[in-house]
């Protein structure tokens, strides 16, 4: 851990409990998130993949503090997230955002476009009035919206526009962090693309972290210069976008990247079938939780969950790395 | 992006007003409803007797044209009484349902944004207090607080308070789980905030809507407890009331008991179809 960190997790957990049934209540625990560890420095993209289910956006809410992590330590900028109360939970509010995945289900739709940037620039105190009416205007001018937008509703909006005005909302109170939670997978393949420039527009413009949290792989590649691979609620490898993805040391990264498809017909065809389903999180397998499905699994992968192995910039937990 | 301001459509409010009054039989419920309010706002102008005043040698007199609606057996002028008696009804029934809808509605929107042991515990007191009929629930109230106008509010209140309650907390269950509410909350805003200007306005409608349709029965509660003898005190008149005096005439002179039964069937019709039509108009499903 260096000083250029801004954002650092430590054995990040969090458990959920279900319990059901009336006369035996029968209580199970989903770990979602079961001792998530990375850091990201300052100005840096840092990915998070993995399947449905793997517990990536509840690991980019436990970070934010929108849902309380059961175990782990959370920092930003060297103060404590986890341990946070009332204004420094505040002040920490406005240095880290969020941008969520569904634009549809992101803005209140009783609310008009100017209404829901003004209202955080209200809550922090940073303008009223005229000044936060042209502070929203020059947002809306930043991600790409004309100034006519700010007195219409989201209805009145498509699915990349609103994403946009979600993006603006992060910005209104000038973060340095910014989870984006599948921010493009909701959209259209052509505004995918213009929403992901408009990120990458930002975060050269403004100097913004981001924690970038999909299951595109080609989104990741494109956008992130480091990621780290989930599954089922560890993160079973991390480093250099370009080295995860270009040689990738544990079986489970090799079964994404060789799953996600490549624009190129020439090589059509020879797409590799993903064995069996992720197991529940409820009730994860002994040992490695990815050995039943894993083409090289031991029996010690059976029994013993793997170690994390620290290499330069980045790491696996496998018992058999490859490379 | 560059076709945004092409042409504004028209406000949701108003497109929703204007397919409220293409309605007829909508129309018609707020014309009903319009009468009532009309009576009992002009009451002190359109009344031709002083409804307290006995006029004992005219005692049970038929309609005619000296006392339009006829008189009941203290010789007071009907019409006089239900003009003033709708003031009775309207004030009862509105306020027990508006505090109903605040309270209510409070208890179930708190209850479903905090969730978890406190929902489970404020629902089941909630549905104790639906387990009573709204009547017998009455009954006790004014029994234990006696009869007097503000304790027929309260007891009607509380006989609303958990089906307002029910019908708030629903859509706040599904409104939560919205990105909207989770942006809010990373935006540093307080629960209050959150729920008064994020969640409230998303289910004012509802309320609004469930709330004309409950003031028809908080009318008909009012004139039952009236007609058993738990309502406003005589000699204000009241719809309930004037039914309850007028049974004791009702083979002889059974208008006593007519006339007051008409104005509820008038208003608790009036109240409902606009309340339907309200529903109507309010369900997304039904849009365009």
């Amino acid at each position: 851990m260096t000083a250029s960190e801004l954002l650092e997790v430590c054995d990040l957990a969090k458990h959920f409990t279900v319990t059901k049934g009336f006369t035996r209540p029968v209580t199970t625990t989903v770990r979602a998130v079961d001792g998530v560890s990375f850091a990201v420095a300052r100005g840096e993209a840092f990915g998070l993949v993995g399947e449905s289910g793997c517990g990536k956006s509840t690991a980019a809410r436990a970070v934010l503090r929108l849902i309380p992590p059961d175990a782990g330590l959370v920092r930003f900028a060297g103060i404590d997230v986890t341990d946070a109360h009332g204004s420094a939970l505040q002040r920490l509010r406005r240095r880290m955002q969020i941008v969520f995945q569904d634009p549809y289900s992101s803005l209140n739709p009783r609310r008009t476009i100017g209404q829901a940037l003004t209202e955080p620039l209200a809550v922090h105190g940073l303008a009223r009035g005229r000044a936060a009416r042209d502070r929203a205007i020059a947002l809306l001018e930043e991600v790409g919206l004309p100034p006519s937008a700010y007195d219409r509703h989201p209805h009145e909006f498509s699915g990349g526009q609103r994403q946009r005005v979600g993006i603006a909302r992060a910005l209104s109170v000038e973060p340095e962090l910014i989870v984006a939670d599948e921010p493009v997978s909701a959209l259209d393949v052509s505004v995918q693309a213009q929403v992901l420039l408009l990120l990458k527009d930002l975060q050269a413009r403004r100097g913004l972290t981001f924690v970038f949290v999909s299951h595109d792989l080609g989104v990741v590649r494109w956008f992130c210069s480091r990621v780290a691979v989930m599954y089922l609620g560890r993160i079973v490898e991390s480093g250099p976008v370009a080295r995860v993805f270009g040689a990738p040391r544990h079986p489970y990264t090799r079964m994404l990247r060789d799953a996600s498809p490549i624009p190129d017909p020439a090589i059509r065809g020879q797409m590799p079938r993903i064995l069996g389903e992720i197991p529940s999180a409820a009730n994860p397998p002994a040992g490695c939780h990815f050995h039943p499905r894993c083409p090289r699994a031991s029996d010690l992968c059976r029994t013993v969950y793997p170690e994390w192995r620290a290499d330069g910039d980045g790491g696996v937990a496998c018992h058999q790395p490859e490379n | 992006m560059t076709d945004v301001a092409v042409s504004a459509p028209p406000s949701p409010r108003r497109a929703m007003i204007g397919r409220l009054l293409s309605d007829p039989t909508t129309v018609a419920g707020v014309v009903l409803c319009s009468i009532v309010l009309a009576g009992a706002l002009l009451a002190p102008w359109l009344s031709p007797h002083d409804p307290l005043e006995q006029n004992i040698l005219d005692r049970l007199a038929g309609p005619g044209s000296d006392y339009l609606l006829g008189t009941d057996q203290f010789g007071r002028d009907v019409l006089s009484r239900l003009l003033w008696g709708a003031r009775v009804s309207l004030l009862v029934s509105f306020l027990s349902i508006a505090s109903a809808v605040v309270i209510g509605g409070a208890i179930g929107m708190i209850s479903g944004y905090i969730g978890g042991r406190f929902d489970l515990v404020t629902m089941q007191v909630m549905d104790v207090l639906l387990s009573f009929p709204s009547l017998i629930l009455g009954m006790i109230m004014v029994a234990l607080l006696g009869s007097s106008i503000t304790n027929l509010v309260i007891a009607i209140a509380l006989t609303a308070i958990a089906p307002f309650a029910r019908i708030a907390r629903a859509p706040v269950l599904v409104l939560k789980e919205r990105a909207f509410i989770e942006a809010g909350r990373a935006l540093g805003f307080s629960h209050l905030r959150i729920l008064l200007v994020h969640v409230l306005p998303n289910i004012v409608t509802d309320l609004l809507v469930m709330g004309t349709l409950w003031m028809a029965t908080a009318v008909r509660t009012e004139a039952s407890l009236s007609f058993i003898g738990l309502g406003v005190k005589p000699p204000t008149p009241t719809w309930g009331g004037m039914m309850r005096d007028g049974f004791e005439n009702i083979l002889d002179s059974a208008w006593l008991c007519i006339w007051p039964g008409l104005a509820i069937l008038v208003l608790v019709l009036g109240l409902n179809l606009v309340g339907d039509g309200l529903c109507d108009v309010t369900d997304p499903k039904a849009t365009q």
